[in-house]
């Protein structure tokens, strides 16, 4: 009898007796395990001397660069994209077409900050545009393909330079017009080879149309490029 | 202004009519009976049990906004588009377009295929009486795709011509060295894409003020008239092209035979649209498509492709001459 009764009483009810006073010390260990350092290194870096940081982001974007050069059907561009790629090489074009002395008279010439512009924008939009039509590479994914496919077209601006240093003929004209081309249709190809498989199939050709045309502004600035004498 | 109070009326009218016109022979008969591109629907005269005055008027739009006279009595604008959106929902399940904030909405902007695009290109460059731009290739799927990119290839295209032009223009000068003209894209830009949006505008709003005084059969929605604003730019690509040799009769020549063919499509898309009107609103308007669309392509070949500096070196050279032979006779 007594069992059920206390059965009955609800939960807890005991422990509206227990009445706690000031002389019962409270004593415990609070401390955190010193013993965790060795399994935080895979998730914080910040204890890495810098050496260690820049490098591992350099290779990474080195390790892009090759697959950029040698374009096979690989996801490694796509899975861990970043940014850093296309600014360097975004800043290294559009400081390679400013031509050294600042002319007044020549003011035809793009800026640093159209060139920039014409970049970044044109990439915004066919990211926008591939989207729109039903493509499902995401936003950033697509930047950062974009970015790195250009640079077969800096390498071509680095040639076209160095051409141009011997003078400006029609020779001249037409060896920077063959790398030019060259290099224009590798980019298109290369960023084609990513970016048409996350297309449906009958939309594919109105994906490529805006790259090929991005890229061939781009290989246009550099041909009509002149340095000021 | 207009009130929507019929198409609460007319929309089980609408229903009965469609179930008719699917299931029943007599559809077949009607429209093989018809040579021309519009629908008849004579038949269905004696089976208005429900007779509205505009009974005839909403049997007459299921396919297609062009029908008869005699079967129209036209009660409003833009109610085909009701109705077709009336149809698809009934067809279809429920299929509501999204509001315009959403990205979705904008995706329902680029819903076309390769072939499609290529279909209204080609469409735009080449007019064939009778069919009507925005009956057969846009329907009700007007698309930004066609527009946009044409007008930014067409910018492109402008600027890389213009200073191609110049440079085989002045080639062999001696006096002259050649500089990219980058200022052209950024020009090229604003007046293209400013006609391509700005026109389309207030043809839109002009059509849709006068359809508050004249009730007309047609009228386009606003992303319709810019679809085909847009698509017949794109005649103007391999024109540009064509001006990068540096001979004025070739030039002219080609402006005639671009601004023939794609004005010619633009006049054919919008007379339905306002053949009903006063023949003097009639006149100034198709004379303003025309004009507007000449106007861009002789501005831009006057702008661009500006033959000046051949009449401003020759003097020079000439002056040169006179000069070194007045010292060498003194």
């Amino acid at each position: 009898m007594a069992e059920v009764e206390e059965s009955n009483k609800p939960l807890f009810a005991g422990l509206s007796d227990i009445s706690i006073s000031e002389d019962i010390p409270v004593e415990g260990d609070i401390s955190v395990p010193v013993g965790s350092q060795n399994t935080d290194n895979d998730f914080s870096t910040l204890d890495e001397p810098v050496k260690d940081t820049i490098l591992r982001d350099l290779r990474a974007v080195g390790q892009k660069f090759v697959h950029v050069m040698y374009p096979k059907k690989s996801s490694a561009l796509l899975r861990d994209w970043d940014l850093w790629g296309p600014l360097l090489l975004c800043v290294t074009l559009a400081l390679m077409l400013q031509g050294g002395s600042a002319d007044s008279e020549e003011d035809g010439r793009p800026q640093f900050a159209e060139v920039f512009v014409i970049i970044w924008f044109g990439s915004v939009i066919i990211t926008l545009n591939s989207k729109l039509l039903g493509g499902t590479i995401s936003f950033f994914q697509s930047l950062c393909v974009l970015g790195y496919c250009i640079l077969p077209l800096t390498v071509a601006m680095i040639v076209c330079r160095i051409v141009l240093l011997g003078g400006a003929s029609v020779v001249s004209f037409a060896v920077r017009l063959i790398v030019v081309t060259a290099s224009f249709s590798w980019s298109t190809f290369a960023s084609t080879a990513f970016l048409a498989d996350s297309q449906p199939a009958n939309r594919k050709a109105l994906v490529v149309y805006p790259v090929f045309l991005f890229y061939f502004v781009i290989g246009w600035m550099i041909l009509t490029f002149s340095p000021s004498q | 202004m207009l009130s929507f109070n019929w198409l609460f009326r007319v929309t089980p009218a609408a229903i009965h009519v469609i179930r008719h016109f699917i299931y029943s022979g007599r559809a077949h008969r009607s429209v093989m009976a018809n040579t021309d591109f519009l629908l008849q629907f004579q038949e269905f005269e004696d089976d208005q049990g429900f007779t509205e005055n505009n009974q005839g008027a909403t049997t007459v739009t299921i396919d297609d906004p062009i029908k008869s006279r005699k079967q129209r009595k036209a009660t409003g604008t833009s109610f085909e588009e009701e109705d077709n959106d009336d149809k698809t929902e009934l067809l279809s399940g429920e299929k509501k377009s999204p509001p315009f904030w959403t990205f979705e909405y904008y995706q329902t902007l680029f819903d076309v295929d390769s072939h499609q695009v290529k279909n209204r290109i080609v469409g735009s460059i080449l007019p064939w009486p009778g069919k009507n731009f925005v009956e057969v290739y846009l329907r009700s799927n007007p698309d930004l795709y066609g527009p946009f990119w044409i007008c930014a290839t067409l910018v492109f295209v402008i600027a890389i011509s213009g200073n191609m032009s110049s440079f085989l223009v002045n080639y062999g000068q001696p006096k002259f060295k050649y500089v990219p003209d980058f200022r052209k894209v950024t020009m090229a830009a604003t007046a293209i894409y400013s006609y391509a949006w700005l026109v389309p505008l207030a043809l839109w709003g002009f059509l849709t003020w006068r359809n508050t005084k004249i009730t007309c059969l047609v009228s386009y929605s606003f992303m319709q008239i810019l679809c085909v604003y847009g698509y017949s730019l794109s005649i103007y690509i391999p024109a540009v092209i064509l001006w990068i040799i540096p001979s004025e009769g070739l030039r002219w020549c080609s402006i005639v035979v671009a601004l023939c063919l794609s004005g010619s499509v633009l006049v054919m898309t919008f007379w339905p649209a306002i053949r009903e009107d006063k023949p003097r609103i009639t006149i100034a308007i198709t004379s303003t498509i025309v004009i507007l669309h000449a106007l861009l392509a002789i501005g831009c070949k006057a702008f661009f492709f500006s033959t000046y500096e051949l009449d401003h070196t020759e003097p020079l050279t000439t002056k040169a001459i006179n000069n070194n032979s007045s010292i060498n006779a003194n």
